[in-house]
């Protein structure tokens, strides 16, 4: 069994009280000790800015042209924070349960609960960096619904929260740089972390302008890196979003936890051809004013406004009345896609649903507009006039992107949804202390699998990663680099640097060497393909044991026959991408046998012979409460170590949204 | 919406490296869906010249949903393309028709230098807002959200300056390659909230300093990158740029250099 480090005490006093008695470091030492970062979106900048301010030496890594392009900037719809604003019965507490329940209790107490103490914290840190949220009339800070909860707790910017925090701690990073305490490297893609006597000492990093391997030292690294999400080929993630750095650190002896819990969000814009690069996210939050439904009739060829009323099935509102619209992420998904398996669907490919705001247009936000404005008995085309300009500044941003997309409006047609790869909750296993179980190698935010058990709830990916690194790895840090002050910098003449630069040098010229015939992008499509039809919103195991022999298949060929044309010291995006896709490969390998071994259903990880006779996730808590902590022992070789959950607070029940 | 399929030519500008000459190339394309982004259609184009054993065309992209500010094709004679508002990856083959003529460059300007084919160097921008684009605040020091009330009007113009991607895209239409479309928006968004006020007067000098030192041209007012901005950032931001430098300049005693 793994241990995880959680401090004993009541679970509302465990943090406080690590706080009070984690080992400190003087501001002296501090500017003695460097610490790498690799990553800047929410997590890695926002911790490379906090650490800097309190006197580490830093220096950041992002493969983009500037750390404010990271893929924290598309998230959409808002960031949630236990400030009880809105008088509705928030607390801690009930932002702690929303997540532990949300994530079907396959998460630490330990960690969510001091999540949801410092959710409130990133709120304010925020508001003084001037990141400019939604605000009501009287000047104070407005809120939303989020799925999975009953109160409005998440705080935004229009469509843009993402944008918006990222900038501000991009801003704060590019203020310690100009200070010099951070050293930025943009455009520098991590390949290899080094190990010195069983601690993680530096990382091995290509400028990917020249081509270059360049070693760096620190006394401490922290992976910052993002999801996975691109193994499926098309996600709602960026282009460049990669497993990469995660998964060397892996291949270096870190356990890589639940690789099987993948977030499939409900609301994205549907695929239209082979030709399509990426999917497109609708915010969760639209379900705060769209209403999900389908045609009751089969083969349903009138428009949607033209469907009276009696003739839809809102289908969640059915299912799930004390929830309706705003279930869970991993609960709307499954119920979209039996809907469409049924026969359903909408759309020339039946792989979609609608998602209307006609009703709230004319009743929620029509009618109060009318009533401010004094007019008496509004006809509805007034009604339609008056409610689209408030949900234009709410959801503007959405609204215009769908439709360059789609070619059609949203204001006067329901959109056409449909679930898509988005998240992915599993990662590299870390204790309490946001370590890897490899000494001095610390992983935060998405890339790490902590907080969120099987399932994610909306708003709660900003809050984890500006939470671990504005206020959680700047405490747990010192407490190990506190024992480090006495430690020299290595020099990168030392034989480890040299021997993982070696190895990584190897690997390129072995990718540059198979000259094959077939492109990096059909191999990755390919293996998308298998991961979405045998790993995606079902699994069997059957389909997974087929997807093993696959993926196997597939990197054989892989090695053999991919084509990278150019070379190796120049800008070369196939290349880049060449060293991605193998790594994806591996991985979903990796994920699928995680899928396999895990005989149960739980929030994303939906194994059809485990449901209950409603279809809905059927856990198996006897058997299966933990955390699987993989180890690489070989080619297709794994091991299972396990960390169990305890709960001491929370009573682990079928999730129930009726 | 109707779909259909196109056949196009393309000329796109080729540079090996920032030392060489670039020149342009003439490219065909074939069976393109009208329901294609522009960069889907220069993936089907990199595949083709991958099988042909050519090097693809380098161009920077990311997200891919308009907001991470990579993307950066001047096509047509227009940064980001026809369509108002909007980024190049979320241009649609639908803007073009059957036959037509593509011609795709990089951004030009001096402090955007061309590292490979589409792509340049905008880090520029990073050092402009090292000058100063931020509020000085430390990890910890923030009292209550609540505390500090904005008037609604004020915080929804400083989010929609806020709402800059950083392209370059105002950069890439001025005739003079000024940045001070980019730049205002950032000391618009900081000064018009309370937080950002006790460094308002300094950063605003900082910032164009800074801006005047990385070799962008000055603003002669033409309006020509509001027109093109894909996040339609208004030119009132230059003004309130201008009103801030002169309230700066008269309340400083400092020489930040700006000429």
């Amino acid at each position: 069994m793994l241990d995880s480090k959680i401090p004993a005490g009541p679970l509302e006093k465990k943090w406080t009280d690590y706080k009070g008695h984690c080992k400190l470091v003087n501001p002296a030492n501090k500017r003695k000790l460097e610490i790498i970062v690799v990553g800047t979106g929410l997590a890695g900048a926002s911790a490379a800015a906090a650490l800097a301010e309190q006197g580490y030496k830093v220096k950041a890594f992002c493969f983009q042209d500037s750390p404010r392009r990271a893929h924290s900037i598309a998230a959409q719809g808002g960031i949630n924070a236990a400030k009880n604003y809105q008088n509705d019965g928030d607390s801690v507490f009930r932002l702690f349960y929303d997540t532990i329940k949300g994530g079907d209790y396959r998460a630490r107490e330990g960690n969510v609960h001091r999540l949801a103490e410092v959710s409130a914290n990133i709120i304010d840190q925020c508001v003084a960096q001037g990141v400019p949220f939604a605000r009501e009339y009287g000047g104070l800070l407005n809120n939303r619904s989020f799925g999975g909860t009953q109160v409005k707790r998440t705080f935004y910017a229009a469509g843009q929260t993402g944008q918006q925090l990222l900038i501000g701690a991009y801003q704060a990073l590019e203020r310690q740089v100009a200070l010099g305490n951070v050293t930025m490297y943009s455009r520098h893609e991590m390949l290899d972390v080094v190990i010195v006597d069983g601690k993680a000492r530096g990382i091995i990093a290509r400028d990917l302008i020249s081509g270059k391997l360049e070693r760096y030292f620190g006394h401490a690294v922290l992976l910052c890196s993002g999801g996975y999400g691109n193994v499926f080929y098309l996600s709602t993630n960026a282009m460049g979003s990669n497993v990469t750095a995660a998964w060397k650190a892996h291949k270096r002896g870190a356990y890589f936890a639940n690789p099987c819990f993948t977030q499939i969000h409900p609301t994205c814009i549907p695929v239209t051809g082979d030709h399509q690069s990426k999917l497109t996210l609708m915010s969760e939050s639209l379900r705060n004013d769209g209403r999900i439904w389908v045609p009751k009739k089969k083969d349903e060829t009138r428009r949607p406004n033209e469907i009276p009323e009696e003739e839809r099935d809102y289908y969640l509102e059915r299912r799930y009345p004390a929830f309706g619209n705003l279930v869970p992420r991993d609960v709307a998904s499954r119920a979209a896609k039996e809907r469409c398996d049924a026969g359903d669907g909408v759309g020339t490919t039946k792989q979609a649903v609608y998602l209307d705001f006609r009703h709230n247009l004319i009743n929620k936000y029509g009618r109060t507009e009318a009533s401010k404005q004094g007019i008496v008995e509004p006809d509805e085309t007034t009604l339609v006039a008056l409610g689209k300009e408030v949900v234009k500044e709410e959801y503007g941003n959405l609204f215009d992107m769908y439709e360059k997309i789609t070619g059609e409006n949203p204001y006067e047609i329901p959109m056409r949804i449909y679930p898509a790869v988005h998240y992915t909750m599993g990662g590299l296993w870390v204790d309490y202390e946001l370590m890897t179980n490899i000494p001095g190698l610390y992983s935060l935010g998405e890339a790490n699998f902590s907080d969120h058990g099987a399932n994610r709830l909306g708003a709660s990916a900003l809050m984890q990663g500006l939470a671990d690194g504005y206020f959680v790895l700047p405490y747990t840090i010192g407490n190990y680099l506190s024992d480090e002050i006495a430690t020299k910098p290595i020099p990168t003449t030392h034989e480890a640097f040299t021997t993982t630069e070696n190895a990584v040098n190897e690997r390129i010229n072995k990718l540059m060497g198979i000259r094959g015939k077939q492109s990096v992008e059909s191999f990755h499509k390919r293996l998308g393909k298998i991961m979405w039809e045998r790993c995606g919103m079902a699994r069997n195991a059957q389909g997974l044991e087929q997807a093993i022999r696959e993926i196997r298949d597939l990197k054989d060929e892989f090695w053999r026959d991919v084509r990278i044309p150019g070379s190796i010291d120049e800008l070369n995006a196939e290349l880049d991408k060449a060293g991605r896709v193998a790594d994806f490969i591996e991985l979903g390998e990796l994920m699928c046998i995680d899928a396999l071994h895990r005989k149960e259903s739980c929030g994303g990880h939906f194994r059809e012979e485990h449901q209950t006779p409603e279809g809905e996730a059927l856990r198996r808590d006897d058997e299966f409460m933990y955390v699987a902590a993989w180890a690489l022992k070989g080619e297709h070789d794994w091991e299972l170590n396990k960390e169990e959950l305890k709960y001491e607070l929370v009573k682990p029940s079928q999730r129930s949204y009726k | 919406m109707e779909h259909y399929i196109m056949n196009l030519t393309l000329k796109v500008w080729k540079q090996k490296n920032p030392a060489s000459n670039g020149k342009f190339e003439t490219y065909q394309v074939k069976n393109i869906s009208s329901e294609m982004s522009l960069l889907e259609m220069f993936d089907v184009l990199n595949e083709q010249l991958i099988s042909e054993g050519n090097d693809p065309i380098a161009f920077d992209h990311d997200c891919r949903e308009g907001i991470c500010g990579a993307c950066s094709m001047y096509v047509n004679g227009r940064p980001h393309g026809p369509w108002h508002g909007t980024t190049t990856c979320q241009l649609h083959m639908r803007a073009f028709k059957d036959g037509d003529t593509i011609v795709v460059e990089p951004w030009r300007a001096n402090a955007f230098p061309v590292i490979k084919d589409l792509v340049v160097d905008r880090t520029a921008f990073d050092r402009i807002i090292q000058a100063g684009g931020y509020i000085s605040v430390n990890t910890g020091n923030a009292v209550d959200g609540n505390t500090i009330p904005i008037e609604k009007e004020k915080a929804d113009k400083a989010f929609a300056a806020a709402a800059c991607i950083g392209c370059g895209a105002c950069v890439a239409a001025c005739k003079n390659s000024s940045a001070l479309l980019f730049v205002a928006a950032k000391v618009s968004h900081l000064a018009l909230l309370p937080q950002g006020d006790p460094e308002r007067r300094t950063r605003v000098l900082s910032m164009v300093a800074q801006m005047d030192k990385e070799g962008f041209g000055s603003c002669t007012f033409t309006q020509a990158c509001e027109a093109v901005c894909p996040k339609e950032i208004s030119v009132t931001n230059i003004s309130r740029l201008n009103a801030e430098y002169i309230a700066g300049g008269l309340g400083s005693d400092k020489d930040y250099g700006h000429q």
